[in-house]
């Protein structure tokens, strides 16, 4: 008898459990934020790529970015958000000691020189991604992304969200420096 | 001022709610038939008013009032008026309300049908119905308000999803809805046949109707959704194992066992308990799978509400609305009375068999859907579980179980005969085994799996025929009797044949896909492409403008023998507001197979990158499906259900004849 009473509560057992699970995994979606999905290119290699630059501008190639760390900025003239994280970009570009990459997605040439035209580049170079490929190997979710690229060109550092000041001297110089040293 | 009144309309829900959860309790338990018949007032009453509300919602849709957030962030003046009213729930705020339209609906015709239904179990159920809508208006009002206003309201609004500006993505919630929140009725009377701890063949006669309706709703919305995901997403699949399309086959999948073991119950007053458990677990699954998709434990393309906030919320009323009745479960089933003895070769244990390997189905979904997410939250690495996991667990349990889909009809109650059940189907037998030969050596040799599964199809297409010729006494009767017994037969007996008649077509369509043909190439205008005997010739590629999306539109010649199939034209349309780029596939089907062209990227020197799929019987997946729900809504017609149908099969309970 005692034993029949115990299958029948099994099924709430097996819910308790459950259950645990889901608080475990909701703090953990607390913990990282909802816009921070991991990312499945964390420690991969970057993909290979060589992108045309825009206009007359040379473009860059995964080749160039090899032997040391860089940033890759995912970003488009047609992205508020990107108008917004563009100023700690400059200020990225002027004091951190590591050359930033612009990669300019789904947009057009020419919205994108009037863009930089206007507000200044942060970057070394740009690439142009017309079609958004390059972002479908980077596993981009929209704009703007940015990538951390070791020297072995190993994706060190994803964040799928626009900059922000605390994001940059908290998690992204610090991993820089060390990069650098090793 | 419409929207306020659609926000004062669901907070006097909420108040009805309450009283309905409470009142009708009370009186079951002390006999007062006046507190006992308040439930079914206040679900009716509950109904109008979320109807108020969710037409309030619909008002400001359609006349885009981007001073309400839900609208300003989902909708834009320039979208047609057919996305603007589907776009109500083409987001969280606005699917939670038609959730709770589509509980209310099911409160209300409870109280509405359910008048034949003995007083203190009508209360009871009611009373449940009326908790689950407490914790949903709650959920909606202080969570997630679709009512709330902005100030200063943007100029236009932010758009939709592109992806969602579907017809078949539109119709395909609401369809899911109804099934998901269906279940919710057979769930309110397993915890009422808990609280009065009684479970009869009565009970059973009643709840089947109700999972009935439900199963066919929700069996119409996997389908709408895997054909949406078929002709939408442009990578001709039908079927990805998704978080979220598994969140809507788990229900299906316990929910068709419930549907099975439902009968056991009513025929046999046999696994009553079992059969209280899985309408428990039916509806807990179709909360999870609403709730999954909403609260950030899942991460899927599909999701489209992901807040930690709601997140508590939804985990506290999970736990309530689950754990609750599984406890009430462990405190009271032990004391049901068990029904007769079984006999492992008979009806009922056919129907065991049924629900025991589609329960286990069940579990490897759960297993596979929630795994990866586990290892994740304990920081164990990141595993993706995909086709090849669900191929070899999911199938082989399907595989005895579609192979007993025609013996079990044709097995007794009580006792059945295997062999003389074996003997009647000699003719399926025959036919599965006509197909596996003609199709291994005349069509395809090397594909044995492939024609294994036609061979499947025809074994339970067959024999579900057959069951039926039996019953009729087909060729063995006068033509004038055998119409006569085929007149007299139940319609849930038509029911039944035609739902797995059902099964068969869309096992056939699954395992004809291995015939499917794929090219994909760069092509030039006026080049020709052959494929499978078809000849498609790329004619032009233009510009067009729609209302709101630009797109590039292709039109390829189909011809067959140089006949002409078809004209079809794909696009390519790029969203103005979201600039984000969709295919808009084109496909010529003609029921017995489907040409599946998708215009991909222009290498920008004149060529366009064009994919072509020939795929035979895949329209057959589809087609049956809708026969299961047909199967479904004709035994739900079937006038046994009728009104007072229960009350007399109660007073003769056990003498149940025929069948």
């Amino acid at each position: 008898m005692t034993l029949r009473r115990l299958l029948f509560l099994l099924p709430s057992a097996v819910f308790a459990g459950l259950l645990g699970y889901f608080v475990v995994a909701l703090l953990n979606a607390e913990k990282r934020g909802p816009s921070e999905l991991p990312s499945a290119m964390l420690d991969q290699p970057a993909p290979d790529f060589a992108l045309k630059g825009l206009g007359d501008k040379p473009g860059f190639a995964r080749g160039d970015l090899s032997g040391q760390v860089v940033l890759v900025n995912f970003f488009a003239s047609w992205c508020l958000p990107c108008r917004a994280e563009h100023p700690l970009l400059t200020r990225l570009a002027a004091t951190a000691g590591v050359p930033l990459y612009g990669i300019d997605y789904k947009d057009k040439p020419a919205d994108a020189e009037r863009f930089l035209g206007q507000y200044g580049s942060p970057f070394r170079a740009v690439g142009v991604d017309p079609e958004g490929r390059l972002g479908i190997d980077f596993g981009i979710t929209g704009v703007p992304e940015t990538f951390l690229i070791d020297k072995s060109g190993k994706i060190r550092f994803h964040r799928a969200q626009p900059l922000t000041p605390e994001a940059i001297d908290k998690e992204i110089l610090p991993l820089v420096q060390a990069l650098q040293k090793s | 001022m419409i929207a306020e009144l659609g926000h004062f309309a669901l907070a006097l829900a909420l108040m009805l709610a309450l009283v309905q959860s409470v009142a009708p309790l009370i009186g079951a338990q002390r006999g007062h038939p006046g507190l006992m018949t308040l439930g079914g007032g206040t679900a009716i009453a509950q109904f109008a008013l979320v109807a108020l509300a969710f037409a309030a919602l619909a008002h400001a849709y359609v006349i885009s009032d981007f001073s309400l957030a839900t609208v300003a962030e989902n909708s834009h003046s320039t979208k047609p008026l057919l996305y603007k009213i589907t776009g109500v729930w083409g987001n969280h705020e606005g699917s939670m309300v038609l959730w709770v339209l589509i509980l209310t609906l099911f409160g209300a015709a409870v109280a509405w049908f359910g008048t034949s239904l003995p007083p203190d179990l009508r209360a009871r159920v009611l009373a449940v119905q009326g908790m689950i809508g407490t914790a949903f208006l709650a959920f909606i009002l202080f969570t997630s308000n679709p009512f709330l206003r902005l100030s200063p309201a943007p100029l236009d609004g932010q758009g939709m999803n592109p992806v969602l500006q579907d017809i078949g993505l539109a119709i395909h919630p609401p369809f899911l809805y109804l099934g998901y929140v269906g279940f919710s009725v057979a769930f309110s009377f397993a915890v009422a046949a808990l609280i009065e701890g009684r479970v009869d063949a009565a009970w059973a006669r009643w709840v089947r109707p109700w999972t009935l309706a439900a199963w066919c709703a929700l069996t119409i919305g996997i389908a709408l959704g895997s054909w949406w995901a078929y002709y939408t997403l442009g990578w001709g699949g039908w079927w990805y194992w998704d978080p979220v399309e598994n969140a809507s086959f788990m229900p299906w999948l316990v929910g068709t066992a419930l549907l099975h073991s439902a009968i056991v119950v009513e025929k046999r007053d046999a696994l009553k308990t079992w059969t209280i458990l899985l309408a428990i677990l039916t509806f807990a699954l179709s909360l999870i799978g609403t709730f999954l998709v909403r609260s950030g434990v899942l991460t899927s393309v599909h999701a489209f509400a992901v807040d930690p906030a709601r997140g508590a919320f939804i985990l506290v009323l999970l736990a309530v609305a689950i754990g609750g009745p599984l406890i009430l479960y462990a405190i009271r089933a032990p004391s049901f009375q068990g029904g007769g003895i079984f006999a492992p070769i008979s009806r009922e244990g056919a129907l065991i068999l049924n629900n025991l390997l589609l329960t286990v189905a069940a579990s490897t979904v759960f297993f596979g859907t929630l795994w990866p997410l586990f290892l994740d939250a304990m920081g164990a690495g990141k595993l993706s579980v995909g086709f090849p996991f669900f191929n070899w667990t999911f199938v082989p349990l399907m595989v005895p179980l579609l192979l007993a889909i025609p013996l079990g009809p044709l097995l007794g109650w009580k006792r059945g005969d295997l062999l003389s059940a074996m003997q009647r189907l000699l003719v399926a037998a025959g036919a599965a085994l006509a197909v596996e030969v003609v199709v291994t050596t005349l069509v395809s040799p090397e594909k044995t799996l492939a024609a294994a599964g036609l061979a499947l199809a025809a074994w339970i297409g067959v024999g579900s025929l057959a069951e039926w010729a039996e019953r009729v006494q087909l060729l063995r009767v006068p033509l004038r009797t055998m119409l006569v017994r085929a007149r007299h037969l139940p319609r849930s007996a038509y029911g039944m044949t035609l739902a797995h008649l059902g099964v068969a077509i869309t096992v056939a369509g699954i395992a004809a896909s291995a015939w499917e043909q794929e090219r994909i190439e760069i092509m030039h205008p006026g080049e020709s492409l052959a494929i499978a005997g078809y000849e498609a010739r790329l004619d032009k590629v233009e510009p067009v403008q729609g209302p709101n999306y630009s797109a590039d539109r292709a039109t390829f010649t189909v011809t067959r023998d140089g006949a002409l199939v078809a004209t079809m034209r794909p696009e390519r349309r790029l969203f103005t507001v979201q600039r984000m780029p969709t295919t808009f596939t084109a496909i010529h089907s003609d029921l017995l197979s489907d040409f599946y062209v998708v215009l991909g990227d222009s290498d920008g020197k004149g060529g366009w990158t064009v994919r072509i799929y020939q795929k035979p019987l895949v329209p057959w997946i589809w087609l049956g499906c809708m026969a299961m729900a047909l199967g479904g809504l004709v035994s739900l017609s079937d006038r046994r259900w009728r009104v007072g149908a229960a009350v007399r099969s109660r007073r003769a309970a056990a003498a149940a004849p025929g069948d």
